[in-house]
C-alpha cells in the first residue's frame, strides 16, 4: 500500500517535471507579451514528431535529437511571431486570443494530413528499462526525461538572471514602456521570448518522445494542463510555473489513485478553479 | 454606438427583404444539404449572439460555451427519455439549469479578467465534458439516441422534412437577436460596456460589477442551452464528443469574432461565412479524415485574426465610413 503510494508519488513528480518545462515556455510568452499561445502544445507535438522521424529514418536516438528539436522550434517560433503574432500585438484583445487557436488547428491537422492520425512510438530507445529501489520501480526514460527537464529549466533560469539578453527579457516582462525607454529593443525581445518559449517546448517534446505515444492530437491535454499550470503559477512567473507544474503532476496522479483515473484531469481543473477563486492572481503572481 | 441609432429607411427595407428571403428559402431551395447548412448557420449564429452578450459587451471571453450547449442538449434528452417530459419543457429546464450552472461558475470567476477568465471557462467546460464522459446515468461516452416521436411541432420532432427545423431555429435566432438588442440598448448594455472599458471606473460609478456580469453569464448560458436542445432534437443523437468538446466553444468564439465582436449583426455574418465554409470543406475535402479541411479552416482563422482583426463587419463599416 505505502509502496504503491510512493510509486504514484514518484510518477507524479516525474510527469510534473515535464509539465514544468512545457509550462515555463508558455509562461515566458504570456509574461512578456501578454498572449496565451494556444498552439504551444502543438509545438510539443512537432518536437515529438521531429524526434520520431529522426529515429525512424536515420536511426538517431531521441537523446541526440534534443538540440535539433530545440533549434527547429526556435526558428519556427521566431517565424510565427514575426509573421502572425506580431500583427495582433496592438490589435483587439480577442484577436490575440484567437490567432494562436488558428495556428493550433492548422498545425495539428497538417500533422494529420502529412502523417495520418495514427499513434506511434519509438520502439527501442537507447534508454530503457527500470531502476528498482526496493518496492518502487522507476522507468529509466521517464526519470532521465524529467531530470533533463529540470536541468533545462534551471539553465533557462540562469540565462534570464545572468546574461544581458536574459535581463532584457525580464525587464520587458516587468514593465514594457520603461524597458523601451531604457533602450531595450522590445520588438526583438518579443521575438526572442517567443522563440525561446517554443524552443523549450520542442526540447520537452524530444524528452517526451522517449516514452510517450506520438500522434497529431497529443497536444490537446498537455495544452489545457499547461494553461492551468501557468495561471496557477501566476502571470508570467517562471518559478511559479515550475512549482505549479510539479504540484499539478502530483495532484493528477494522486487524484487518479485515490478517486478515479478517468477523473484525474477533472481534478486538476477543479483545483485550478478553486485556487483562482481564492487567489485570482495565481500562487506567485 | 451605431446600434443605438434609429434605423434609416434603407436599413428597414434591407432587413425586411433579408427576412423575407430567409422565410422563403426552404420553399425555393429543395435540397436537404443547403437547408442543413442554413440550419447550422442559424444555430451557430444564435450561439455567437449569446456569446457576444458575454464577450462582446462585457469582455468576458468565454471559451466554455460548449458546457452550456451540452447541458441544454442532455437535460431535454434525459427528461424525454427517462421521464417522458415534452422537449419544449425540457428546453426551458435545460436553459434554467445552464443559467444556474453559469451563475455557480460565474460567482467565483467574476473577478477574473482577460486570459484568466478564458482559461477558467475552458477548465469548467472540460470538467463537465470529463464528467459526462464517465457518467453512467447519461450513458457515458456511448451517447444517447433520442426516442422517435410522431412528427409534430408539439413533439419538437420532424422526419419528412428539415424545413420545420429551419423555421424553429430561425425564430430562436431572432429571439436571441432581440434579447441582445434589448440589452445593448438599455441600462445593462451601458453598464456592461462601462465595465469593459474600465473595471475601476465602473466600480467607482457605483455599478454592481458582479451582478451585471452574472446576469450576462446567465442569459448567455440560457440561450446557448436552447441551442443545445435544438441540436439534440435535430440530430437525434448526442454524445460528449458531439456536444461538449472544446472545438464547439472555439467555433462559437470564431463566429462572433469573424463577424466583429460587440456588434449585433457580427455573429450572424460570421456564422454565414464560417459554417458553409467548414461544412462544405468537410464534405468535399474531408474524406477519410485527412485533416485538410481543418487545415484550411485553421489557416483562415490565423490569417483573418492576424490581418483583419476587426472582423468582416468592422471592415465593411470602415469602408462604408470612408465612402461617405
Amino acid at each position: 500500500m505505502t509502496g504503491q503510494l510512493l510509486a504514484q508519488l514518484m510518477n507524479g513528480l516525474l510527469i510534473g517535471c515535464m509539465y514544468s518545462l512545457i509550462a515555463i515556455g508558455l509562461t515566458m510568452i504570456w509574461g512578456v507579451m501578454n498572449i496565451i499561445n494556444f498552439a504551444h502544445a502543438d509545438f510539443l507535438m512537432i518536437g515529438m514528431f521531429i524526434s520520431f522521424w529522426l529515429y525512424t529514418l536515420y536511426g538517431v536516438d531521441p537523446i541526440f535529437s534534443i538540440p535539433v528539436c530545440g533549434a527547429v522550434l526556435f526558428l519556427l517560433g521566431w517565424l510565427i511571431y514575426r509573421y502572425l503574432v506580431s500583427k495582433v500585438m496592438t490589435g483587439p484583445g480577442l484577436a490575440q486570443l484567437v490567432v494562436t487557436f488558428g495556428i493550433s488547428i492548422f498545425i495539428a491537422n497538417a500533422a494529420v494530413f502529412l502523417w495520418s492520425p495514427d499513434f506511434r512510438m519509438i520502439e527501442k530507445p537507447l534508454l530503457a528499462g527500470t531502476w528498482n529501489f526496493g518496492t518502487v520501480q522507476l522507468s529509466i526514460p521517464k526519470a532521465i526525461a524529467s531530470l533533463g527537464s529540470v536541468a533545462v529549466s534551471v539553465a533557462l533560469f540562469l540565462f534570464l538572471r545572468k546574461t544581458k539578453t536574459g535581463k532584457a527579457i525580464l525587464a520587458v516582462e516587468m514593465n514594457r514602456s520603461s524597458a523601451l525607454l531604457m533602450g531595450i529593443n522590445t520588438e526583438r525581445v518579443n521575438a526572442l521570448s517567443f522563440a525561446i518559449g517554443s524552443s523549450l517546448v520542442g526540447i520537452a517534446g524530444a524528452f517526451l518522445s522517449m516514452y510517450y505515444y506520438i500522434y497529431p492530437q497529443v497536444g490537446g491535454t498537455f495544452g489545457l494542463i499547461s494553461f492551468c499550470i501557468v495561471a496557477l503559477g501566476g502571470f508570467g512567473s517562471i518559478e511559479g510555473a515550475f512549482l505549479a507544474g510539479i504540484l499539478i503532476g502530483v495532484v493528477q496522479t494522486l487524484g487518479g489513485y485515490f478517486f478515479d483515473p478517468a477523473y484525474k484531469y477533472a481534478i486538476v481543473f477543479a483545483m485550478y478553479l478553486v485556487t483562482v477563486w481564492i487567489r485570482p492572481q495565481g500562487l506567485m503572481g | 454606438m451605431m446600434t443605438m441609432k434609429k434605423p434609416t429607411a434603407v436599413q428597414v427595407v434591407f432587413y425586411a427583404a433579408l427576412l423575407a428571403g430567409l422565410l422563403a428559402f426552404p420553399l425555393i431551395v429543395k435540397g436537404t444539404f443547403p437547408t442543413h447548412i442554413m440550419i447550422m448557420v442559424f444555430l451557430f449564429a444564435m450561439m455567437g449572439v449569446a456569446w457576444n452578450i458575454l464577450g462582446g459587451y462585457a469582455a468576458m471571453f468565454s471559451f466554455g460555451q460548449a458546457a452550456f450547449f451540452g447541458i441544454g442538449a442532455y437535460t431535454s434528452t434525459i427528461l424525454l427519455m427517462n421521464y417522458n417530459v415534452n422537449p419544449w419543457i425540457g428546453l426551458v429546464a435545460g436553459g434554467v439549469l445552464a443559467a444556474l450552472m453559469g451563475a455557480a461558475i460565474g460567482i467565483p470567476c467574476s473577478n477574473l479578467r482577460g486570459h484568466y477568465f478564458a482559461i477558467a471557462s475552458i477548465a469548467f467546460a472540460e470538467i463537465v465534458r470529463i464528467h459526462f464522459n464517465n457518467w453512467k446515468f447519461v450513458a457515458a461516452a456511448e451517447g444517447l439516441s433520442l426516442p422517435l416521436l410522431p412528427e409534430s411541432l408539439g413533439n419538437f420532432m420532424f422526419h419528412s422534412s428539415k424545413a420545420p427545423y429551419y423555421y424553429i431555429i430561425l425564430v430562436f435566432l431572432l429571439l436571441s437577436v432581440l434579447i441582445c438588442w434589448y440589452i445593448s440598448a438599455n441600462r445593462m448594455g451601458f453598464y456592461l460596456r462601462a465595465i469593459k472599458e474600465s473595471h475601476e471606473l465602473a466600480k467607482g460609478m457605483g455599478i454592481s460589477f458582479v451582478r451585471y456580469r452574472l446576469y450576462a453569464i446567465m442569459i448567455s448560458a440560457f440561450l446557448t442551452a436552447m441551442a443545445g436542445t435544438f441540436y439534440a432534437q435535430y440530430i437525434l443523437y448526442i454524445d460528449p464528443e458531439s456536444v461538449l468538446i472544446l472545438p464547439i466553444s472555439v467555433q462559437v468564439v470564431l463566429v462572433a469574432m469573424l463577424g466583429g465582436a460587440g456588434t449585433i449583426i457580427g455573429p450572424i455574418i460570421g456564422a454565414a461565412i464560417l459554417l458553409p465554409l467548414s461544412e462544405i470543406t468537410r464534405v468535399s475535402l474531408g474524406y477519410k479524415g485527412s485533416g485538410i479541411d481543418m487545415m484550411i479552416y485553421g489557416a483562415l482563422i490565423m490569417l483573418i485574426s492576424a490581418y483583419r482583426p476587426q472582423g468582416v463587419w468592422g471592415l465593411l463599416t470602415t469602408i462604408g465610413r470612408r465612402g461617405k
